[in-house]
């Protein structure tokens, strides 16, 4: 069917960052990293032309889903581990509403974790924004599912004793259609991941490593320290070689022998651009993505920008089209069709 | 037509009873749908085991189905059966005890050898024992019988097997001078596809039918006449509670132009309703298989802030799961039906069997101060209109409302005089107007019903969740004092609904001696139960509650007019307790049962009898 169902009206007069400016006080602790992600979003909603009022942010429980409260759309402030699945609701009953999910690695990975991966199976057409400080911070200092083990926390006095999710390995274990990550420390780069984000038809979900001051203060400082980050980062772009490095030498190399990726240097062992592998975020296989998103310290840079963007049918596209067949072919077009349909009788 | 005698009978009840996979409920449903067409009223129950193919032979794999047709109004599936029909040892076994003493039994004397006579824990063989002399046995060779009506058409031994039922259906049907047009219709419906079925069934029930006549099994055949007299004059159909409260939801989404979305996992005993809901896109119907309880109601509250009528349907265990959520409705102030199909429990239970267990758990099951409207069924038929009214009330007061029904009432089945939904009142949820410039997420009006803004809307952009919220404005709030007002804002809206709803009646005199008070999926049995004994003169009178929180207006002048006050439940005394909790002066006494089975009327006679007589 060449009719596309699910489409978000556009806004008549274009939007700027201040449309979406709420008129609540943002209470996030000095420093936090959901100032910039704040920051990024009003900047990104406007450049999607769409209608204020089609914007529904909804969000689980965990300081970052205090997030519906600072933006000027319809929100909706759930409770915990919930917001995919109240997102899920709400999209699939309104598909015309653009829905974005704030959540962060408790919220998703944890308590919400089925709620999580069933929205990205199902390829549901939400942009999720999780918020990774790999610790849980409203509760006041407890480790999450992403803390790195042997982390000493609240409740790990001794260190973590679990190994932690990559959450870009469990969105594309769940049949994942998009998955991008983001620091921030890098507000350009958000942006334009969250905008690359409102593109994808299907499930997006947005890994923002975010630094909590209080509880895990550093935690992703050696990615995203000034001293460090260019030898640590790779930052993708589709189409384009994965170099990486102060001096841009650095590439990333699929070697046969080993089934997966290394660490090469332009110059060294006879190793040119050529050898490098150029970036395809369209890929519909996952190969390379689950590489990429799995790639960690100190053995590899990590990855950042559009890890995967592959087309696949949505849920709500293919919910539309069965309701608009139903309802073309069905004889029951009313109530009093369906009390009266099957074997009736007068007395 | 046979020239046998008739022998005309006010009301009959019939039951099937087989290994699981032996079809009982398809001929069950046959029987009953036949019936319903020859004008008689009725009620069924199917009663079946949670495992699909326990062992063979077994009592643990014995399925039923019960009918009660009559020409006067029917209000239960029946306490004891006129006619059993027993497919095998285990299901006689387990069954000769819901038998009327006298009753005719059908039984299938292929099936009983040895080692399936065993199986079913007899140490000897019932059929030749004379332990059934104080019945009509009528034991067939069912088995052969079938196998040779079916010779013609040359099939192997498996389908054969599975036509039996028919043959059985067809000694019925002689027994019970029902003629074979209305079940070949049926048949005809039914197989439309498969036409080779249709004809094996066919010859299969005309051969069971023949053999009843020609062996003379029976010496008059009964005669249940057109129940035309007892009922209201319309159009009718049988319909089971699950789908009349599936249609129920349907055409209160017709009648609010509020679409329907339902968020459900599948749970025995309210999955019917997901799935009869999943086949109506057509009209509009909005049907999300969530990955669990909690996503099923949460998917709900979602789609309500989005503007939907919605729905989530459950039974017990997912009623826990879903507490942490219905609070969330109750702060937000969403519109939300929350379905509960309840079955005997805790924890798992007896997930086929039915309860009234989960009262307290719709009244109180939430945590903080979350009240919030809960309502009960009454009948199969009765779901369509508690259904329908659930949702306008929860629409239009922008409040989750609990209905609770049953698994005995949702799986059961009676006679629906089918509605014009043109005499259905329309429904107005309170929906903000766009760009107005005085919307505040939490105004209310003088019901303290807030506006649902629907996403999408100009111009009322707002943010609402589960912290507590600043009176009016809806901004996050821990204030003291606006604490205190809110939770008694959410109080008053709901005890306000007592407005809307009617007072309770009373069916009998006003003041007597005894008063029944009952409510949801026992009606049938209590009222059967009452109006046996009115008929004998005695001064008992039902109250039966639909409305549980809030109740009726007048529900204290009710109870004070009598001289006892009984409450019989299918639990451990929920409402008596909740009763006396809101009217401690006033005695109450109690009758209750928790077997997982539904009350017979004759247990509810003997304990309002005996209560009468002051034993």
């Amino acid at each position: 069917m060449d009719k596309k169902f699910v489409t978000i009206p556009k806004s008549e007069t274009p939007l700027t960052k201040e449309d979406f400016i709420s008129d609540q006080m943002v209470k996030w602790c000095p420093g936090c990293g959901g100032h910039a992600i704040l920051a990024s979003v009003a900047k990104a909603f406007p450049n999607t032309g769409y209608k204020k009022e089609n914007f529904v942010l909804v969000s689980g429980i965990g300081c970052s889903s205090r997030f519906p409260y600072y933006v000027n759309t319809y929100g909706f402030h759930g409770i915990h581990g919930r917001a995919n699945a109240i997102a899920s609701g709400v999209k699939i009953f309104n598909p015309h509403l653009s829905v974005w999910i704030n959540t962060g690695d408790g919220d998703s990975m944890a308590i919400g974790g089925n709620h999580f991966i069933h929205t990205i199976r199902r390829n549901i057409d939400v942009n999720i924004l999780m918020f990774n400080n790999k610790i849980y911070g409203l509760t006041k200092g407890q480790y999450s599912p992403t803390t790195p083990m042997g982390v000493e926390t609240k409740t790990s006095p001794f260190g973590t004793i679990e190994q932690p999710f990559n959450p870009g390995e469990l969105v594309i274990g769940s049949q994942g259609t998009f998955f991008a990550r983001a620091v921030d420390t890098n507000p350009k780069l958000m942006t334009e991941v969250v905008e690359e984000a409102t593109k994808h038809d299907g499930t997006s979900v947005v890994e923002v490593l975010e630094n909590c001051v209080i509880f895990y203060d550093k935690a992703h400082e050696k990615i995203t320290s000034k001293e460090t980050r260019d030898n640590n980062q790779l930052i993708l772009k589709h189409g384009e070689p994965m170099v990486f490095g102060t001096e841009k030498n650095k590439g990333i190399r699929y070697n046969p022998g080993k089934g997966g990726l290394e660490v090469v240097t332009i110059g060294i062992n006879g190793i040119t651009i050529k050898d490098i592998l150029v970036h395809d975020q369209y890929s519909k296989d996952p190969g390379i993505h689950l590489m990429l998103a799995k790639m960690h310290l100190p053995e590899f840079p990590i990855a950042l920008g559009v890890i995967r963007s592959a087309a696949f049918p949505t849920y709500n596209e293919l919910f539309e089209v069965q309701m608009y067949e139903e309802q073309k072919s069905s004889k029951i077009k009313c109530m009093d069709d369906l009390l009266n349909s099957g074997d009736t009788w007068e007395i | 037509m046979t020239n046998k005698p008739t022998q005309q009978k006010d009301e009959l009840v019939v039951k099937f009873v087989g290994d699981s996979g032996d079809g009982m409920q398809l001929i069950g449903t046959f029987f009953s749908d036949a019936s319903a067409l020859a004008g008689n009223d009725l009620a069924t129950f199917p009663d079946f085991p949670a495992e699909i193919r326990a062992p063979h032979n077994t009592i643990p794999g014995v399925s039923g189905f019960q009918v009660h047709i009559g020409q006067s109004k029917i209000y239960t599936p029946g306490d004891l059966c006129d006619v059993l029909i027993a497919m095998n040892p285990a299901s006689l076994k387990s069954n000769l005890k819901w038998a009327k003493v006298g009753a005719t039994l059908i039984v299938n004397e292929s099936t009983f050898d040895d080692d399936a006579i065993a199986k079913a824990g007899y140490t000897t063989n019932p059929l030749t024992d004379e332990s059934l002399s104080n019945y009509h046995l009528v034991a067939a060779p069912i088995t052969s019988l079938t196998k040779k009506a079916c010779e013609e058409f040359g099939i192997d031994l498996k389908t054969v097997d599975r036509s039996k039922n028919m043959f059985a259906l067809g000694m019925l049907c002689f027994i019970t001078g029902r003629g074979m047009e209305h079940i070949f219709h049926l048949f005809d419906k039914k197989f439309v596809e498969k036409p080779k079925i249709k004809e094996i069934n066919k010859t299969v029930f005309r051969a069971g039918y023949n053999y009843a006549e020609t062996a003379e099994v029976v010496e008059s055949v009964i005669n249940v006449p057109a129940a035309a007299a007892a009922l209201e004059k319309g159009r009718y159909r049988n319909v089971t509670g699950n789908v009349a409260t599936a249609w129920g939801l349907l055409a209160a989404a017709e009648k609010s132009g509020r679409p329907l979305f339902l968020g459900s996992y599948p749970i025995t005993p309210a999955t019917e309703i997901l799935i009869e809901l999943a086949l109506h896109k057509s009209l509009g119907a909005r049907v999300f298989q969530a990955e669990d309880e909690i996503a099923g109601i949460c998917s709900a509250i979602g789609a309500s802030f989005a503007g939907a009528m919605a729905c989530t349907t459950t039974s017990g265990p997912g009623l826990s799961l879903k507490s942490e959520a219905m609070g969330l409705a109750v702060m937000t102030e969403l519109p939300l039906v929350i379905v509960n199909v309840q079955r005997a429990g805790p924890s798992t239970g007896i997930p086929t069997k039915s309860e009234q267990s989960d009262l307290n758990q719709a009244l109180f099951g939430r945590n903080g101060e979350a009240p919030l409207v809960v309502m009960a069924a009454s009948s199969p038929a009765d779901c369509f209109y508690a259904a329908f009214e659930a949702s306008r009330i929860s629409m239009e007061t922008m409040t989750p409302v609990i209905l609770l029904t049953d698994g005995y009432i949702g799986f059961g089945s009676e006679l629906f005089r089918i509605p014009k939904m043109a005499d259905l009142p329309q429904i107005h949820p309170p929906i903000a107007a766009a760009n107005d410039p005085n919307y505040k997420p939490y105004n209310r009006d003088a019901n303290l019903v807030r506006q649902w803004a629907i996403p999408g809307t100009e111009g009322l952009r707002h943010r609402i969740g589960g912290l507590e919220k600043e009176d009016g404005k809806g901004n996050v709030s821990s204030d003291p004092l606006n604490h205190q007002k809110m939770v008694n804002l959410r109080r008053d809206k709901v005890l306000k609904i007592a407005d809307r709803i009617p007072l309770q009646d009373v069916i009998g005199e006003e003041k007597g001696d005894l008063l029944v008070v009952s409510w949801g999926g026992t009606k049938g049995a209590t009222l059967s139960a009452v109006q046996g004994m009115q008929a004998q003169g005695k001064k008992i009178s039902l109250a039966h509650f639909t409305n549980i929180m809030p109740l009726p207006k007048n529900t204290e002048q009710v109870l004070s007019n009598f001289k006892k006050v009984i409450v019989p439940e299918l639990n451990d005394g929920q409402f008596v307790n909740y009763l006396r909790m809101k009217f401690p002066h006033i005695k109450l006494e109690q009758y209750n049962k928790v077997q997982g089975l539904p009350f017979t009327v004759s247990e509810l006679t003997e304990q309002f009898t005996k209560i009468m007589e002051g034993k």
